[in-house]
């Protein structure tokens, strides 16, 4: 009966033996959970993956973003403000075209860091490209250094912002991948509007994390940057390009 | 001599009389008036808060801007969640708790031009 009941504590104890050692059981995942006494960390790169065939037509991503961050418009297209935008493509030999949603691509070398001139423009241990609007004297550098576009300047005075995103007049603003969701553990508004009512385009995840959803894409499936020739090492890739 | 002392006494009377009948008097210096809507749990005593708010804020911003930090007890969301006004729901106005004080000492704050002013539940509340 003693031993017996000896192997089957054994075999128990093999079972989970192997069971944590067994390949894809990831330990690790619990440690990279971020604390809110955390500061952000260069263990992790946020970035995302864009899939343009599976891109509908549609601007879901787009409209939550600016109602997630509180951005308006005033109906000036020139001036107003865009975090992420629909930008359509067109082969104009075959005539094909394709849309896909283009935001700040979070580089590593980001070009607007380099030429801020007050050390607004920073980039995040996390590898997110943000604007400190404390420091901002609205000179738009930056806006002018961006291969993609991506900054807008407020021209004029904002009012009901939201408590999670300070916008005002004479600042420089972009895609900041909703660092106050990350902070809190959700991801980025205009991926969680894709996968829910749009075409399920967008992967957000952790470049660093090799056993991520992210990750396991991009090392799988061709994936491109836009502007590679630039050498920026964008946190943005895309697909189907 | 004794006369000078008794003199002197009635004197000293009559000062100390004057002091009680001006406390009684109102102040010649304007207060503000300040509404707290939630007082006495603040992140630190009364005194610490009126000296060094401005301290506390501007360590957070940065600590929260640049790498993340978010503790909620020095946010300036906080302090809009328990001190705006009830009526308005908003720190600022004629008796608003920030502008309330920053008027009357003449500070100008251009904290609330980019960030908001309203309570976050009574926001949340009127969305749904």
């Amino acid at each position: 009966m003693k031993s017996d009941r000896r192997q089957v504590l054994a075999l128990g104890a093999a079972v989970l033996a192997s069971a944590a050692l067994a390949p894809g059981f990831r330990l690790i995942e619990l440690v990279q959970a971020r604390s809110p006494e955390e500061a952000a960390s260069t263990l992790q790169r946020w970035g995302l993956l864009i899939d343009t065939a599976k891109c509908e037509d549609c601007d879901v991503c787009v409209t939550a973003c600016h109602e997630e961050n509180g951005v308006s418009g005033h109906g000036r297209p020139e001036t107003d403000a865009q975090w992420i935008r629909k930008v359509s493509l067109r082969d104009k030999q075959t005539g094909h075209t394709q849309a896909l949603p283009v935001m700040c691509q979070h580089c590593e070398d980001p070009p607007c860091v380099d030429v801020c001139p007050t050390g607004a423009s920073f980039k995040r241990a996390d590898g997110i490209v943000l604007v400190d609007k404390h420091a901002c004297i609205g000179c738009r550098y930056c806006v002018m250094a961006c291969p993609f576009g991506a900054r807008s300047f407020i021209h004029e005075p904002v009012s009901d912002q939201k408590a999670d995103v300070p916008r005002g007049k004479g600042t420089v603003e972009s895609c900041t991948l909703c660092v106050h969701r990350l902070d809190r553990g959700q991801t980025p508004a205009c991926v969680e509007a894709c996968n829910r009512d749009g075409g399920k385009a967008m992967v957000f995840g952790d470049l660093n994390d090799g056993a991520g959803e992210l990750q396991r894409r991009l090392r799988a499936e061709p994936s491109s940057q836009i502007r590679p020739d630039l050498a920026l090492n964008t946190g943005v890739r895309y697909q189907g390009l | 001599m004794m006369r000078m002392m008794i003199g002197a006494l009635l004197a000293g009377f009559a000062v100390a009389g004057l002091a009680v009948a001006a406390d009684k008097q109102p102040a010649r210096v304007v207060v503000p008036l300040v509404e707290i809507e939630t007082g006495g749990l603040c992140v630190a005593p009364t005194g610490e808060m009126r000296r060094d708010h401005m301290k506390m804020l501007l360590h957070q911003r940065d600590l929260t801007v640049h790498q993340g930090l978010r503790d909620p007890r020095f946010s300036l969301k906080n302090c809009v969640n328990c001190h705006a006004s009830r009526e308005t729901g908003s720190v600022l106005g004629k008796d608003g708790f920030c502008s309330g004080c920053h008027s009357y000492a003449s500070v100008s704050i251009d904290c609330f031009e980019c960030h908001s002013a309203v309570r976050q539940s009574r926001v949340a509340g009127a969305a749904r």
